[in-house]
């Protein structure tokens, strides 16, 4: 600080709460929302205090769910979303680092070329070449399964691009000295890189857990079958249906329950995010 | 491309290694890329039993389509509202909360997770606060006499996208920008302030040229984020109406492959977001290499 101020002070304390308010009021008034019965709207506007129906609302999505809108139950969505969000992150990391590493630590004649392949994938978002991507999938009798909902958006140019630099500021002493005591190049992997990257996996794992979460358009091309829907892709069917008959109390419960958990995510893992972010788009 | 200085030898494992990530991609990646190329040349017959090669027929066509343009224009007043109001707001956070000492981490937890919120979710969020029967803002709207209703009126429907992406984009933008304001050397202002500059003046001859390169990326990962990412937040609002508003290219994209099942223009569509994808990210590379240099 150069000077002291005070009118900028509050200026400055101001802004900041003007700012969170506008950050979290919806989520405040979804949750408000998703706490009332549905006869609660007919006034024509939103309470602002929560209601009596949070256990009613909640409990109803998550045990039974709204069959008529094409939504199962809460508990199974979420627990497919939990699964597809867990193995894209691990996925993406696995096979980066394991791309890094060759990239890196070996000289061969194709490394040039895969390195550019590689780097394509950041270009080709899955929403531009939809209709194509679609008809691999169908043609591998990959509709409908977890395999079909993970591989396709498995492989990582970002992730990919961390690790080499990551490789790169390892001081070139670590491997003489392995190579020295008679590692191969598998052991001085598992040993010593792995190890050393524990930071940056951590940091990563919180990017591609919410990325992978907030997947919509690909499962929802890929799954047909309630049993497979995961949440993110629920709430919008419930939406449609419901929006009809204004029961903006399940909706909005809904649209909390899909949140929450990438949401509680940030919040704990603040520091790692935050790394996460930074370095994977340098 | 920098290897380390020695290297493991082996003829086989690196091919190993690769062979995952290499794969995958020429699957899910590049085959499907280069299918969307040559069926953009091509034209089915009304029943899909032959196609027909017809060069650029599809592009021009697609040009000529007034809906394509309106998509175009649609597209381009999204993007340009979501990266100037997402970022302008995050400017003002980030500027405020590299000045307080104390509660900088606490008001950063509160600004940063809307990152976690799905597109569609936020999306939502917001097709609830604007309501035309139950939300709060039309409520508050038709004290000042206006009739809000985005099912209606389309520029109601585009400030109902356009401030539902920007909210969800705003926690990416202020982390950058406060990192971006840590780098700039306090000495300077303190130079200017001896010079005699007040806080307004200096921020804003002093401390916003130097966070130039980081407004020139956000701009661009802001512009890459609305064209791209915000499907959901289309497909969950306004599914690109009311009479095509909202119909932005990705969504088009969508719209004519798998509703219209037009394939020949919709590969093209393809094709044309692959190209601005290719733009896009090169300028973004050619930025940091520039960073490189300082």
């Amino acid at each position: 600080m150069v000077e002291n101020r005070p009118f900028l002070n509050f200026l400055t304390h101001l802004v900041l709460i003007l700012g969170v308010l506008m950050v979290v009021f919806p989520v405040y008034l979804a949750f408000i929302a998703s706490t009332h019965g549905p006869t609660d709207f007919m006034s024509g506007i939103v309470p602002l205090l929560p209601g009596d129906q949070f256990s009613a609302n909640y409990g109803y999505l998550l045990g039974t769910g709204e069959s008529t809108a094409g939504a199962p139950p809460f508990l199974l969505m979420l627990g497919n979303s939990l699964a597809m969000a867990i193995m894209i992150a691990v996925g993406k990391i696995a096979i980066s680092i394991i791309s890094a590493f060759a990239i890196v630590y070996f000289r061969f004649p194709l490394r040039v070329p895969a390195f550019w392949l590689i780097f394509m994938t950041l270009m080709l978002p899955v929403e531009v070449r939809i209709l194509p991507t679609y008809k691999v999938v169908a043609d591998l009798g990959m509709l409908n399964s977890y395999s079909g909902l993970v591989i396709p958006v498995i492989a990582s140019a970002t992730a990919t691009f961390l690790f080499r630099q990551f490789f790169l500021t390892v001081p070139e002493e670590m491997m003489e000295a392995a190579r020295v005591d008679g590692a191969g190049p598998m052991k001085f992997f598992r040993d010593i890189l792995l190890p050393l990257s524990r930071t940056n996996i951590a940091a990563l794992f919180i990017i591609m857990f919410i990325y992978g979460w907030n997947q919509y358009l690909w499962p929802m091309l890929i799954t047909t079958e309630p049993h497979y829907y995961t949440v993110v892709m629920g709430i919008k069917r419930l939406a449609n249906v419901l929006d009809g008959d204004n029961q903006w109390n399940l909706v909005m419960a809904g649209v909390i329950l899909a949140g929450l958990p990438p949401v509680l995510v940030i919040i704990f893992m603040q520091r790692l995010f935050v790394k996460g972010l930074v370095e994977t788009e340098k | 491309m920098q290897t380390k200085r020695t290297v493991f030898q082996s003829r086989v494992l690196p091919y190993f290694l690769l062979a995952p990530q290499l794969i995958i991609t020429l699957i899910f990646f590049v085959w499907p890329a280069a299918q969307a190329i040559w069926q953009s040349f091509l034209r089915q017959d009304p029943f899909g039993l032959k196609a027909t090669f017809v060069w650029f027929a599809n592009y021009t066509r697609l040009l000529d389509d007034p809906d394509y343009l309106n998509a175009l224009g649609a597209t381009f007043v999204f993007s340009v509202g979501v990266t100037v109001l997402s970022m302008g707001l995050s400017l003002m956070f980030a500027v405020a909360v590299n000045r307080v000492l104390r509660s900088g981490r606490f008001y950063t937890t509160l600004l940063v997770w809307p990152y976690a919120v799905a597109p569609a979710a936020a999306g939502l969020l917001w097709w609830f606060m604007f309501n035309p029967s139950v939300g709060i803002i039309p409520y508050l709207l038709s004290s000042f006499g206006y009739e809000w209703n985005h099912r209606l009126h389309t520029g109601d429907a585009m400030v109902l996208i356009i401030i539902a992406a920007a909210w969800k984009q705003i926690s990416y933008n202020f982390l950058f920008f406060v990192a971006g304001l840590q780098s700039v050397p306090q000495s300077l202002s303190e130079a200017a302030a001896i010079d005699g500059a007040g806080p307004f003046k200096r921020f804003w001859t002093v401390v916003f040229p130097l966070l130039s390169p980081t407004t020139f990326f956000l701009a661009v990962i802001n512009i890459t984020y609305a064209m791209f990412d915000t499907f959901g937040i289309v497909d969950a609002t306004t599914s690109g109406g009311p009479s095509q508003s909202t119909n932005i290219l990705v969504y088009k994209v969508y719209a004519d492959g798998f509703i219209g099942l037009n394939l020949g223009p919709s590969a093209a569509q393809s094709v044309i977001l692959m190209l601005i994808v290719v733009v896009l990210t090169v300028v973004q590379f050619r930025w940091i290499e520039r960073k490189v240099q300082y």
